[in-house]
Protein backbone atom coordinates (compact mmCIF):
# COMPACT_ATOMS: atom_id res chain seq x y z
CA UNK A 1 0.00 0.00 0.00
CA UNK A 2 2.16 3.14 -1.22
CA UNK A 3 -1.12 4.94 -2.65
CA UNK A 4 -0.79 6.99 0.31
CA UNK A 5 2.03 8.28 -1.02
CA UNK A 6 1.94 8.54 -4.14
CA UNK A 7 -1.78 10.66 -3.26
CA UNK A 8 0.75 13.20 -1.16
CA UNK A 9 2.90 13.83 -4.13
CA UNK A 10 -0.11 14.62 -6.01
CA UNK A 11 -1.29 17.03 -3.68
CA UNK A 12 2.57 18.42 -3.56
CA UNK A 13 2.84 19.06 -7.12
CA UNK A 14 -1.11 20.14 -7.57
CA UNK A 15 0.06 22.81 -4.66
CA UNK A 16 2.78 24.55 -6.33
CA UNK A 17 1.02 24.35 -10.07
CA UNK A 18 -1.62 26.49 -8.21
CA UNK A 19 1.29 28.24 -6.09
CA UNK A 20 2.44 29.36 -9.37
CA UNK A 21 -0.91 30.72 -10.54
CA UNK A 22 -1.09 33.07 -7.78
CA UNK A 23 -2.75 30.16 -5.14
CA UNK A 24 -5.77 29.65 -7.70
CA UNK A 25 -8.06 27.28 -6.71
CA UNK A 26 -7.86 23.38 -7.87
CA UNK A 27 -11.25 22.05 -8.27
CA UNK A 28 -9.93 18.70 -9.62
CA UNK A 29 -6.89 16.51 -10.43
CA UNK A 30 -6.61 14.72 -13.46
CA UNK A 31 -4.50 11.41 -13.64
CA UNK A 32 -3.04 8.98 -16.13
CA UNK A 33 -3.11 5.69 -14.47
CA UNK A 34 -0.81 2.94 -16.25
CA UNK A 35 -2.25 -0.53 -15.79
CA UNK A 36 1.71 -1.24 -15.03
CA UNK A 37 2.22 1.69 -12.67
CA UNK A 38 2.25 -0.50 -9.81
CA UNK A 39 -0.56 2.02 -8.37
CA UNK A 40 -4.13 0.43 -7.63
CA UNK A 41 -6.89 3.12 -8.41
CA UNK A 42 -9.50 2.05 -5.79
CA UNK A 43 -6.21 2.37 -3.27
CA UNK A 44 -5.57 5.62 -4.82
CA UNK A 45 -9.13 7.15 -4.70
CA UNK A 46 -9.56 5.53 -1.07
CA UNK A 47 -6.07 7.84 -0.05
CA UNK A 48 -6.97 10.85 -2.08
CA UNK A 49 -9.33 13.08 0.26
CA UNK A 50 -6.57 11.73 3.31
CA UNK A 51 -4.25 13.51 1.43
CA UNK A 52 -5.74 16.15 0.46
CA UNK A 53 -7.23 17.07 4.43
CA UNK A 54 -5.72 20.18 5.63
CA UNK A 55 -4.26 21.42 1.83
CA UNK A 56 -5.70 23.85 -0.47
CA UNK A 57 -6.36 20.67 -2.18
CA UNK A 58 -9.39 19.79 0.31
CA UNK A 59 -12.52 18.79 -1.27
CA UNK A 60 -10.97 18.66 -4.70
CA UNK A 61 -11.95 15.62 -7.12
CA UNK A 62 -9.16 12.77 -8.54
CA UNK A 63 -10.76 12.13 -11.87
CA UNK A 64 -8.13 8.61 -13.16
CA UNK A 65 -8.06 7.69 -16.64
CA UNK A 66 -6.97 4.16 -16.71
CA UNK A 67 -4.09 3.41 -19.71
CA UNK A 68 -3.93 0.28 -21.10
CA UNK A 69 -0.45 -1.54 -21.36
CA UNK A 70 0.09 -1.29 -25.56
CA UNK A 71 3.15 -3.29 -26.91
CA UNK A 72 5.05 -2.93 -30.43
CA UNK A 73 4.63 -5.85 -32.62
CA UNK A 74 7.45 -6.44 -34.95
CA UNK A 75 5.56 -8.91 -36.84
CA UNK A 76 2.43 -6.96 -37.53
CA UNK A 77 4.60 -3.45 -37.25
CA UNK A 78 1.79 -2.19 -35.10
CA UNK A 79 1.15 -1.44 -31.80
CA UNK A 80 -1.15 -3.56 -30.02
CA UNK A 81 -2.91 -3.10 -26.94
CA UNK A 82 -3.02 -5.87 -24.46
CA UNK A 83 -6.02 -6.37 -22.43
CA UNK A 84 -5.71 -8.60 -19.09
CA UNK A 85 -4.62 -11.38 -18.13
CA UNK A 86 -0.68 -9.84 -18.50
CA UNK A 87 1.24 -11.58 -21.11
CA UNK A 88 3.65 -10.60 -23.11
CA UNK A 89 2.44 -11.75 -26.69
CA UNK A 90 0.45 -9.85 -29.38
CA UNK A 91 -2.73 -9.91 -29.27
CA UNK A 92 -3.22 -10.79 -32.96
CA UNK A 93 -0.01 -12.65 -34.41
CA UNK A 94 0.42 -14.65 -31.05
CA UNK A 95 4.77 -12.97 -31.33
CA UNK A 96 6.51 -12.60 -28.33
CA UNK A 97 6.77 -9.12 -28.02
CA UNK A 98 9.24 -7.08 -25.43
CA UNK A 99 8.57 -3.41 -26.17
CA UNK A 100 6.53 -1.67 -23.97
CA UNK A 101 5.36 1.64 -25.48
CA UNK A 102 2.00 2.16 -22.94
CA UNK A 103 1.12 1.42 -19.82
CA UNK A 104 3.87 2.43 -17.10
CA UNK A 105 1.72 6.44 -17.05
CA UNK A 106 1.81 7.95 -13.19
CA UNK A 107 1.58 11.60 -14.69
CA UNK A 108 -0.60 14.56 -13.24
CA UNK A 109 -2.06 15.33 -16.77
CA UNK A 110 -4.14 18.59 -16.12
CA UNK A 111 -5.80 20.46 -13.57
CA UNK A 112 -9.43 22.42 -13.31
CA UNK A 113 -8.82 25.59 -12.09
CA UNK A 114 -10.93 28.32 -10.67
CA UNK A 115 -9.11 31.48 -11.07
CA UNK A 116 -10.39 34.80 -8.66
CA UNK B 1 -14.02 39.01 -21.36
CA UNK B 2 -14.40 34.84 -19.92
CA UNK B 3 -16.65 34.36 -16.61
CA UNK B 4 -13.39 34.07 -13.86
CA UNK B 5 -15.62 32.10 -11.81
CA UNK B 6 -16.14 29.38 -14.40
CA UNK B 7 -13.57 26.64 -14.31
CA UNK B 8 -10.74 26.18 -16.78
CA UNK B 9 -8.93 23.06 -17.57
CA UNK B 10 -4.62 23.08 -17.84
CA UNK B 11 -2.13 21.10 -19.03
CA UNK B 12 0.29 19.80 -16.62
CA UNK B 13 1.68 16.86 -17.79
CA UNK B 14 4.14 15.88 -14.35
CA UNK B 15 5.44 12.85 -13.71
CA UNK B 16 3.90 11.93 -9.87
CA UNK B 17 7.46 10.41 -8.95
CA UNK B 18 9.25 13.00 -10.74
CA UNK B 19 11.38 13.79 -7.47
CA UNK B 20 12.29 10.09 -6.84
CA UNK B 21 12.99 9.43 -10.51
CA UNK B 22 15.34 12.97 -10.74
CA UNK B 23 17.24 11.29 -7.23
CA UNK B 24 17.10 7.87 -8.60
CA UNK B 25 19.15 9.34 -11.78
CA UNK B 26 21.50 11.33 -9.71
CA UNK B 27 21.99 8.93 -7.56
CA UNK B 28 22.93 6.47 -10.96
CA UNK B 29 25.76 8.85 -12.22
CA UNK B 30 27.60 8.82 -8.93
CA UNK B 31 27.29 5.39 -9.10
CA UNK B 32 28.79 5.38 -12.24
CA UNK B 33 31.62 8.04 -11.46
CA UNK B 34 32.38 6.04 -8.45
CA UNK B 35 32.26 2.99 -10.60
CA UNK B 36 30.26 1.24 -7.72
CA UNK B 37 28.03 -1.54 -9.43
CA UNK B 38 24.59 -1.26 -7.10
CA UNK B 39 22.18 -4.35 -7.50
CA UNK B 40 18.71 -4.62 -5.55
CA UNK B 41 16.80 -7.48 -4.56
CA UNK B 42 13.09 -7.28 -4.29
CA UNK B 43 11.01 -10.35 -3.17
CA UNK B 44 8.07 -11.16 -0.91
CA UNK B 45 8.55 -11.69 2.75
CA UNK B 46 10.67 -14.67 3.59
CA UNK B 47 12.00 -15.71 -0.19
CA UNK B 48 15.21 -16.12 1.19
CA UNK B 49 16.60 -12.22 0.21
CA UNK B 50 18.65 -11.41 3.28
CA UNK B 51 20.66 -15.15 3.21
CA UNK B 52 21.20 -14.81 -0.22
CA UNK B 53 22.78 -11.75 0.42
CA UNK B 54 24.93 -12.78 3.28
CA UNK B 55 26.41 -15.82 0.58
CA UNK B 56 26.67 -12.62 -1.99
CA UNK B 57 28.29 -10.85 0.06
CA UNK B 58 30.70 -13.25 1.64
CA UNK B 59 31.69 -14.85 -1.48
CA UNK B 60 32.52 -11.77 -3.32
CA UNK B 61 34.16 -10.09 -0.46
CA UNK B 62 37.00 -12.32 -1.63
CA UNK B 63 37.74 -10.42 -4.25
CA UNK B 64 35.98 -7.26 -4.09
CA UNK B 65 35.05 -4.78 -1.73
CA UNK B 66 31.26 -4.76 -0.89
CA UNK B 67 29.02 -3.32 0.75
CA UNK B 68 24.96 -3.67 1.64
CA UNK B 69 22.00 -1.43 2.59
CA UNK B 70 18.85 -3.11 3.57
CA UNK B 71 15.70 -2.10 4.18
CA UNK B 72 12.98 -3.33 6.35
CA UNK B 73 10.16 -2.13 8.24
CA UNK B 74 11.34 -2.46 11.82
CA UNK B 75 14.45 -4.31 13.36
CA UNK B 76 17.92 -4.00 12.62
CA UNK B 77 18.22 -8.19 12.70
CA UNK B 78 19.13 -7.67 8.83
CA UNK B 79 22.18 -5.37 9.28
CA UNK B 80 23.05 -7.75 12.48
CA UNK B 81 22.89 -10.88 10.52
CA UNK B 82 24.25 -9.72 7.10
CA UNK B 83 27.42 -7.82 9.11
CA UNK B 84 28.88 -11.69 10.15
CA UNK B 85 30.09 -11.37 6.31
CA UNK B 86 32.35 -8.57 7.20
CA UNK B 87 30.98 -6.26 4.73
CA UNK B 88 29.60 -2.48 5.84
CA UNK B 89 25.96 -2.95 6.06
CA UNK B 90 23.69 -0.53 7.08
CA UNK B 91 19.70 -0.86 7.76
CA UNK B 92 17.32 1.21 6.34
CA UNK B 93 14.51 0.97 8.99
CA UNK B 94 11.58 2.43 6.85
CA UNK B 95 8.92 2.81 9.82
CA UNK B 96 5.22 2.46 8.12
CA UNK B 97 6.49 2.80 4.44
CA UNK B 98 6.38 -0.56 1.98
CA UNK B 99 9.25 0.04 0.13
CA UNK B 100 12.79 1.52 -0.52
CA UNK B 101 12.78 5.43 -2.26
CA UNK B 102 16.09 7.06 -4.08
CA UNK B 103 16.03 9.26 -1.17
CA UNK B 104 16.21 6.80 1.78
CA UNK B 105 19.22 5.38 -0.53
CA UNK B 106 20.56 8.46 -1.06
CA UNK B 107 20.25 9.01 2.92
CA UNK B 108 21.97 6.05 3.81
CA UNK B 109 24.76 6.28 2.02
CA UNK B 110 26.07 9.55 4.01
CA UNK B 111 29.16 8.98 4.72
CA UNK B 112 30.35 6.22 2.61
CA UNK B 113 33.09 6.57 0.13
CA UNK B 114 31.68 4.74 -2.85
CA UNK B 115 35.22 5.07 -4.59
CA UNK B 116 35.89 2.51 -2.00
CA UNK B 117 33.66 0.10 -3.53
CA UNK B 118 33.53 -2.44 -6.23
CA UNK B 119 29.47 -3.68 -5.45
CA UNK B 120 26.63 -2.43 -3.28
CA UNK B 121 23.67 -4.31 -2.94
CA UNK B 122 20.37 -2.73 -1.72
CA UNK B 123 17.67 -5.49 -0.12
CA UNK B 124 14.15 -4.11 -0.82
CA UNK B 125 11.74 -4.29 2.17
CA UNK B 126 9.32 -7.40 1.28
CA UNK B 127 7.13 -6.49 -1.12
CA UNK B 128 6.14 -7.43 -4.52
CA UNK B 129 4.27 -4.42 -5.15
CA UNK B 130 5.29 -1.07 -3.61
CA UNK B 131 8.73 -1.53 -4.96
CA UNK B 132 8.20 -1.86 -8.92
CA UNK B 133 6.93 1.72 -8.79
CA UNK B 134 10.22 3.25 -7.33
CA UNK B 135 13.83 3.33 -8.96
CA UNK B 136 16.93 3.38 -7.04
CA UNK B 137 19.37 3.93 -9.28
CA UNK B 138 20.56 0.37 -9.39
CA UNK B 139 22.34 -0.78 -12.35
CA UNK B 140 20.59 -4.50 -11.97
CA UNK B 141 17.14 -5.63 -10.19
CA UNK B 142 16.66 -8.99 -9.18
CA UNK B 143 13.26 -10.45 -8.27
CA UNK B 144 13.56 -13.42 -6.15
CA UNK B 145 10.76 -16.26 -5.92
CA UNK B 146 11.60 -19.48 -3.29
CA UNK B 147 10.15 -22.90 -4.54
CA UNK B 148 7.73 -22.82 -1.36
CA UNK B 149 5.86 -19.72 -2.73
CA UNK B 150 3.58 -21.42 -5.95
CA UNK B 151 4.68 -21.03 -9.49
CA UNK B 152 1.69 -18.40 -10.72
CA UNK B 153 3.87 -15.54 -8.69
CA UNK B 154 4.95 -14.10 -11.38
CA UNK B 155 1.68 -14.03 -13.35
CA UNK B 156 0.12 -12.83 -10.23
CA UNK B 157 2.88 -9.95 -10.01
CA UNK B 158 3.62 -9.13 -13.57
CA UNK B 159 4.80 -5.71 -12.70
CA UNK B 160 7.42 -6.14 -10.33
CA UNK B 161 8.59 -9.02 -12.53
CA UNK B 162 8.66 -6.78 -15.88
CA UNK B 163 10.23 -4.28 -13.86
CA UNK B 164 13.24 -6.60 -12.80
CA UNK B 165 16.55 -7.44 -15.05
CA UNK B 166 17.27 -10.83 -13.58
CA UNK B 167 14.74 -13.92 -11.44
CA UNK B 168 16.68 -15.98 -9.57
CA UNK B 169 14.62 -19.16 -7.71
CA UNK B 170 15.78 -19.28 -4.18
CA UNK B 171 15.64 -22.53 -1.63
CA UNK B 172 16.15 -25.05 -4.46
CA UNK B 173 17.07 -27.49 -1.52
CA UNK B 174 13.56 -27.57 -0.86
CA UNK B 175 12.38 -27.84 -4.41
CA UNK B 176 11.97 -31.86 -4.33
CA UNK B 177 9.90 -31.70 -1.14
CA UNK B 178 7.29 -29.31 -2.06
CA UNK B 179 7.23 -30.31 -5.76
CA UNK B 180 8.38 -27.26 -7.00
CA UNK B 181 7.67 -27.01 -11.42
CA UNK B 182 10.76 -24.62 -12.21
CA UNK B 183 9.34 -25.25 -16.24
CA UNK B 184 5.87 -23.85 -14.90
CA UNK B 185 7.82 -20.99 -13.26
CA UNK B 186 10.08 -20.26 -16.27
CA UNK B 187 7.09 -20.23 -18.53
CA UNK B 188 5.61 -17.83 -16.28
CA UNK B 189 8.07 -15.36 -16.12
CA UNK B 190 9.06 -15.59 -19.78
CA UNK B 191 5.34 -14.66 -20.26
CA UNK B 192 5.62 -11.55 -18.31
CA UNK B 193 9.69 -10.36 -19.04
CA UNK B 194 10.52 -12.44 -22.66
CA UNK B 195 13.91 -12.90 -22.18
CA UNK B 196 14.53 -12.68 -18.37
CA UNK B 197 18.02 -14.45 -17.55
CA UNK B 198 16.79 -16.87 -14.77
CA UNK B 199 18.96 -18.23 -11.75
CA UNK B 200 18.45 -21.10 -9.40
CA UNK B 201 20.16 -21.21 -6.09
CA UNK B 202 20.45 -22.39 -2.63
CA UNK B 203 22.07 -20.32 -0.18
CA UNK B 204 21.88 -23.53 2.06
CA UNK B 205 23.93 -25.71 0.24
CA UNK B 206 25.30 -23.26 -1.94
CA UNK B 207 24.19 -24.74 -5.39
CA UNK B 208 24.11 -22.02 -8.31
CA UNK B 209 25.50 -19.49 -6.25
CA UNK B 210 28.94 -19.38 -8.22
CA UNK B 211 26.94 -19.35 -11.55
CA UNK B 212 25.30 -16.49 -10.02
CA UNK B 213 28.25 -14.23 -8.76
CA UNK B 214 30.07 -15.24 -11.65
CA UNK B 215 27.21 -13.70 -14.02
CA UNK B 216 27.11 -10.33 -11.46
CA UNK B 217 31.03 -9.90 -11.49
CA UNK B 218 30.88 -10.08 -15.12
CA UNK B 219 28.23 -7.30 -15.80
CA UNK B 220 29.55 -5.00 -13.78
CA UNK B 221 32.98 -5.61 -15.79
CA UNK B 222 30.83 -4.95 -18.83
CA UNK B 223 29.06 -1.66 -17.60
Amino acid sequence: MHELSIALNIVEIACEESQRRGNARISAVYLKLGALSGVVKDALLFSWELACDGTPLAGARLDIEEIPIAVWCPQCAAQREIAGPFEMLCPECGMVVTEVRQGRELEVRALEIEDG
Amino acid sequence: MADISTPRMVEVRKNILKRNDELARALRERFAESRVYVASLVSSPGAGKTALLESLLTVLARRYRVAALVGDLATENDAARLARSGAPVRQIVTGTVCHLEAQMVEHALQGWNLEELDFLFIENVGNLVCPASYDLGENLRMVLLSVTEGEDKPLKYPTIFNTADVAIVTKMDLAAAVEFDLDAVTRNIQAVRPGMKIFTVSAKTGAGLEDLVGQVANLRTDC
